[in-house]
């Protein structure tokens, strides 16, 4: 670990400051994923900006109806909030299908949101990585591939991303709430939030220099089942091979009213298809929206069973939401 | 004592009631739960130490074309980097214990290549990670199934020299050709990583003294009698020059029976800073600088007659180790001894490849000879219609098949009926046939047995004026419940409550003995331990007057008709001292000694997804006289555990590329969590073995695991209908299966 400078800035605004202008300053609010790449000196902030302070862990709701997550809101207790479990059921399961209850206490919505890959290239510096070192080369292509992805995958990259809680708040469509460091406020889709590897799979996220996560925010419930269906070897305290969060309505004769399908372990970010809602939608078929859903899918060897994983779990999935 | 007559009736038989066999809790469990308990890492017996830190190399073959450490040497901190070229002369390799930092060619990945040693644990982490290594990069070999040709027959292990690498017996070619059932299946089992809580940790100083330099090192070891003469070895100091000091140990599975270059480079480095030196591997060090179990390749040929009734029995295995290293897996030699057949062969060969050093792991060759061979029995069984019980009771031997000596107690059908009794077998239905809402539900049996040695040990006793018996050993407790054994024999020979009894542990200025591996712990330090305390017993009763013969201790005092004379009056101001020894002897070569168990494992299968979840697991084992009826179930559903990561989940992946394994860490390399283990239990039948050691016990340590794989897999196959010959049996495995079958229907 580098020797780095510690602040813990009152407002904020001089947080998002702090590190607009300190050249390598970085936010830390749980730590759980940043302390653990410092140890291994795969992040190496010359400044830790403590957030932990600032007045960000209130769960409010909204005028529109909809729930307002402050950034530092812990995992354990948005998963336990009532209005989560009552109308966003999809957040609370797939919060609660993630990491173990020590981390849960620790970890924080924005910090769920900024969390790293888990591609063993990218965790051992002896190792190419496009992400870790731009333009040195991806290990994992042509490498042990059980946990990359097979979507919207570059010759660049091809980790996923591990969060359980980001699949869930893209299918509920949340949208982040940031403040840049001359006060302005934005609003970014979940959608648009997190990126595509491309051929700069270390930038991660649209968030720009400096600005910080202050809130996510949830649209007014939607009606449906609330499913968050994760796949693993190990019951407990592993990341998903796949995961599908769902809230699917259905209609009874096997008809299905609205759906939201959202992915996780399959590609750089949640993956979500419209084109696969829609066939669902239309056709009632879980094989028609998975072919939407791994439309251009393809495999790299020891990951080669999430696709065939995937359709039969979303068939399992939408099975059970339509189930009587 | 030596072992050549079976032992007499003994003062454990006279009291069914007496302290040994209860469930005593831990006698250390308070001190540990408080983190009063020192490990090595925490102990401050030596003052002011400076903190290193092992920089590992990052290839897994070529050579070091330079080091520049001139960075770390000015790094804040930073008191120490020691190289190949700076680091002190070292002598002989010894058993598996290696001279360190030895010159520019590089072995495998995470052999270390430097030290960095310095004021602080961050400052030498940090130094560390700027020392910068150049390599001209070799083409390594890593996989065992590429290099399978390269196989050669290696020389019988060190530690046992007796046992032959291959065996053969009759005409196997000959009987498996003319078998009218034959199986001839191949399974693979990977690379496991010992992943025990406490990582390797020493803190090490020298001492001057009139006689020369000495050595001290706080470090976590299973066996501190066989690490002085290796470290003695390495360190060129005579095995007395060596103290090692080890009270209490995080677990280790086999992963601390030896120095690993941590203890080595920590001397090294102290030597030339002129102080303590500490050190721990980081848990990503722990699967490269520490030991793994090796991968497997194994080929089980079985030959029955349409009854059942084996005639050839083949076990062959294929497994790797680093360059230069001699160690293989013994996965067959169970197999020499488990099932009657006249006509058989078991072969060992072993492949050098640029991984690191392999080593033993809980129950080496058996845990994973059994995941093999109990499989196939599986299949056999399948193959006859036959119920796999019904299977082993067929083949059960009347005396050990190779040897041709009689077994000391074998209850192995009684585990099994037992067992399958309480599990409720009969439920069984046919493969794939069992369905329970989106779970395709299956039972799964196994055997289980393990070799029960008995090793050289000693023990101290005194009687102190306080009437406290104070016992001393150089024995281990890696967490399995030795200290409370020991003040169970202890208090129960002499009559003491478990409060009189202190039990002093783990430093090589003891009596020296077994240390914890091998199953042999409990039997060997308890067996020495019994002996001094018959001694004591002897002398404590000549000078009450009181033929020993006749004697009973209870209650603090030695009792004979209606005289009592108290322990406290005939220890005296100045206590009274015995001593203890016990060692194998001829009843050891005339009679196979092993502990039985049979597993009995239930599964869920995802009829979707092919996950698979753990529904119920009961083990039914024998293993002698239990010392301790809490601990010996925690050893054996610890043991069971353990089977069940190695059958789901356990699995060191090897990117060939660079020769390394790829999911280095706990997040990635997965063992059972609670959510796996939701119901396992596990009961002893009674059982003394009078031929085994003087407590009438057996080995416990590593029975649990045996087998206990393979019954779970057996259990897959059973709700599945899917045979998957190649561990762990993972989602994706399942998967391809779920989806072949899919796809044959439709067509």
């Amino acid at each position: 670990m580098k020797a780095f400078t510690y602040e813990r800035p009152a407002t904020v605004q001089d947080a998002a400051k702090l590190v607009a202008e300190r050249p390598g300053a970085t936010f830390i609010a749980g730590g759980t994923n940043l302390l653990d790449l410092m140890k291994l000196q795969i992040e190496t902030p010359a400044t830790l900006v403590d957030v932990n302070r600032l007045p960000l862990a209130k769960v409010e709701d909204t005028p529109e109806g909809g729930l307002r997550i402050g950034a530092l809101v812990r995992n354990s207790d948005l998963a336990a909030h009532p209005r989560v479990r009552k109308d966003y059921a999809v957040l609370s399961r797939a919060l609660l299908a993630g990491a173990s209850g020590q981390l849960r206490n620790k970890a924080t919505t924005a910090g769920n949101l900024l969390q790293r890959t888990r591609c063993y290239y990218f965790y051992d510096t002896a190792m190419p990585c496009n992400k870790r070192e731009p333009g040195s080369g991806c290990s994992a292509i042509g490498g042990f591939t059980r946990i990359m992805a097979v979507v919207g995958t570059s010759d660049h990259c091809i980790a996923t991303n591990p969060s359980d809680m980001n699949v869930a708040m893209r299918a509920l469509d949340a949208t982040v709430e940031t403040m840049n460091p001359d006060g302005a406020m934005r609003s970014i889709p979940m959608a648009d939030f997190h990126r595509l590897p491309g051929d700069t799979p270390q930038i991660e996220t649209d968030l720009r220099k400096g600005e910080i996560i202050t809130a996510v925010t949830l649209p007014k419930p939607i009606v449906g089942t609330h499913l968050y269906r994760k796949v693993r070897d190990r019951a407990s305290y592993a990341f998903a091979t796949i995961s599908v969060a769902a809230v699917i309505a259905a209609e009874g004769n096997g008809r299905v009213g609205s759906a939201r399908l959202a992915f996780g372990g399959l590609a750089h970010k949640p993956w979500r298809v419209a084109a696969a809602e829609e066939a669902l939608v239309r056709t009632g078929s879980a094989d028609a929206a998975a072919d939407a859903v791994l439309k251009g899918a393809r495999g790299y060897g020891a990951n080669d069973f999430k696709i065939p994983l995937t359709r039969r779990t979303l068939r399992a999935v939408v099975a059970q939401a339509t189930r009587a | 004592m030596e072992m050549n007559q079976p032992i007499g009736r003994t003062p454990l038989d006279e009291r069914p009631d007496g302290l040994v066999g209860r469930p005593l809790d831990r006698v250390d469990g308070p001190l540990k739960v408080t983190g009063r308990a020192p490990y090595a890492y925490e102990s401050r017996a030596l003052k002011d130490p400076a903190y290193g830190y092992i920089v590992t190399a990052t290839v897994a073959a070529g050579t070091i074309t330079a080091i520049d450490a001139t960075a770390a040497r000015n790094a804040p901190g930073t008191i120490l980097v020691m190289t190949h070229e700076n680091v002190p002369e070292q002598g002989e390799k010894k058993e598996q214990v290696w001279p360190q930092l030895q010159g520019r060619e590089v072995l495998f990945y995470g052999q270390p290549v430097a030290f960095v040693v310095a004021e602080t644990f961050e400052q030498a982490r940090a130094a560390a990670l700027l020392v910068k290594v150049n390599y001209d990069r070799a083409k390594p070999k890593g996989l065992l199934k590429e290099n399978r040709g390269a196989a050669y027959e290696p020389k019988p292990m060190t530690t046992s020299p007796t046992v032959k690498v291959d065996s053969a017996l009759g005409d196997f070619d000959g009987a498996f050709a003319a078998a009218p059932v034959q199986i001839d299946v191949e399974y693979t089992t990977p690379t496991q990583i010992h992943a025990q809580m406490e990582p390797h940790a020493t803190i090490a100083a020298w001492e001057t003294g009139p006689d020369g330099d000495s050595v001290v090192l706080y470090s976590a070891n299973q066996m501190p009698n066989r690490g002085q003469p290796a470290l003695g070895s390495v360190l060129k100091l005579p095995p007395e020059k060596v103290r090692i000091v080890t009270p209490y140990i995080g677990g280790g599975f086999g992963s601390k029976l030896q120095a690993l270059p941590e203890a080595t480079l920590a001397a090294l480095a102290a030597k030339v800073v002129k102080r303590p030196v500490k050190v721990a591997l980081t848990r990503q060090q722990e699967f490269h600088v520490g030991t793994h179990r090796t991968d497997t390749i194994q080929r089980v040929r079985l030959g029955a007659d349409k009854d059942g009734k084996l005639n050839a029995i083949a076990h062959e295995s294929w497994s790797d180790t680093a360059v230069g290293d001699t160690f293989y897996e013994t996965s067959a030699n169970v197999t020499r001894s488990l099932y009657a057949a006249p006509n058989r062969i078991t072969r060992h060969r072993l492949v050098n490849l640029n991984m690191p050093i392999a080593s033993s792991m809980r129950a080496p060759g058996e845990a994973v000879g059994q995941l093999a061979f109990e499989c196939a029995m599986d299949e056999l069984a399948e193959r006859l219609n036959l119920d796999p019980i019904e299977l082993r009771i067929r083949n059960e031997p009347s005396e050990d098949p190779e040897k041709k000596i009689p077994y000391s107690t074998r209850r192995l059908v009684d585990c099994m009926k037992e067992g399958a009794a309480r599990f409720g077998w009969d439920k069984r239905g046919k493969p794939g046939a069992t369905r329970d809402g989106q779970w395709l539900v299956g039972l799964g049996v196994s055997a289980a047995a393990r070799q029960n040695p008995l090793k050289p040990s000693s023990a101290g006793v005194r009687l102190g004026p306080d009437g406290v018996l104070t016992v001393r050993m150089a024995m281990t407790d890696l967490g399995t419940g030795t200290y409370t054994i020991l003040t169970q024999i202890g208090g129960e020979m002499l009559g003491l409550p478990p409060e009189k009894v202190r039990v002093e542990l783990g430093d090589t200025n003891f009596p020296k003995a077994a240390g914890s591996g091998g199953s042999f712990g409990a039997g060997s330090a308890g067996s020495a331990l019994y002996v001094a305390c018959d001694n004591l017993r002897q002398a404590l009763a000549a000078k009450a007057g009181i033929d020993p013969a006749t004697a009973t201790f209870s209650d603090g005092a030695v009792n004979a008709g209606d005289r009592s004379v108290s322990l406290t009056d005939l220890a005296g101001p100045d206590g009274i001292e015995a001593k203890g020894e016990i060692k194998p002897g001829e009843l050891e070569k005339k009679f196979a000694q092993y502990s039985y168990g049979a597993h009995f494992a239930e599964v869920g299968v995802d009829v979707d997804t092919g996950e698979i979840r753990l529904r119920r697991m009961l083990g039914c084992f024998t293993g002698g006289r239990i010392l301790n009826a809490k601990t010996a179930r925690s050893q054996a559903i610890g043991g069971m555990i353990f089977g069940v990561g190695a059958a789901l989940m356990e699995d060191a992946v090897i990117d060939p590329r660079y020769s390394y394994y790829v999911n280095h860490d706990l997040a990635e390399y997965h063992v059972s969590t609670h959510a796996d283990v939701p119901d396992v239990d596990a009961f002893f039948l009674p059982e003394l073995d009078d031929k085994a050691n003087p407590l009438k016990s057996k080995g416990l340590g590593e029975l649990g695991i045996c087998g206990a794989g393979a019954s779970v897999a057996n259990a897959i196959y059973n709700a599945t209908g899917i045979r998957i010959r190649d561990y762990p049996m993972t989602l994706d495995k399942v998967l391809k299966g779920l989806e072949e079958r899919e796809t044959q229907r439709r067509t």
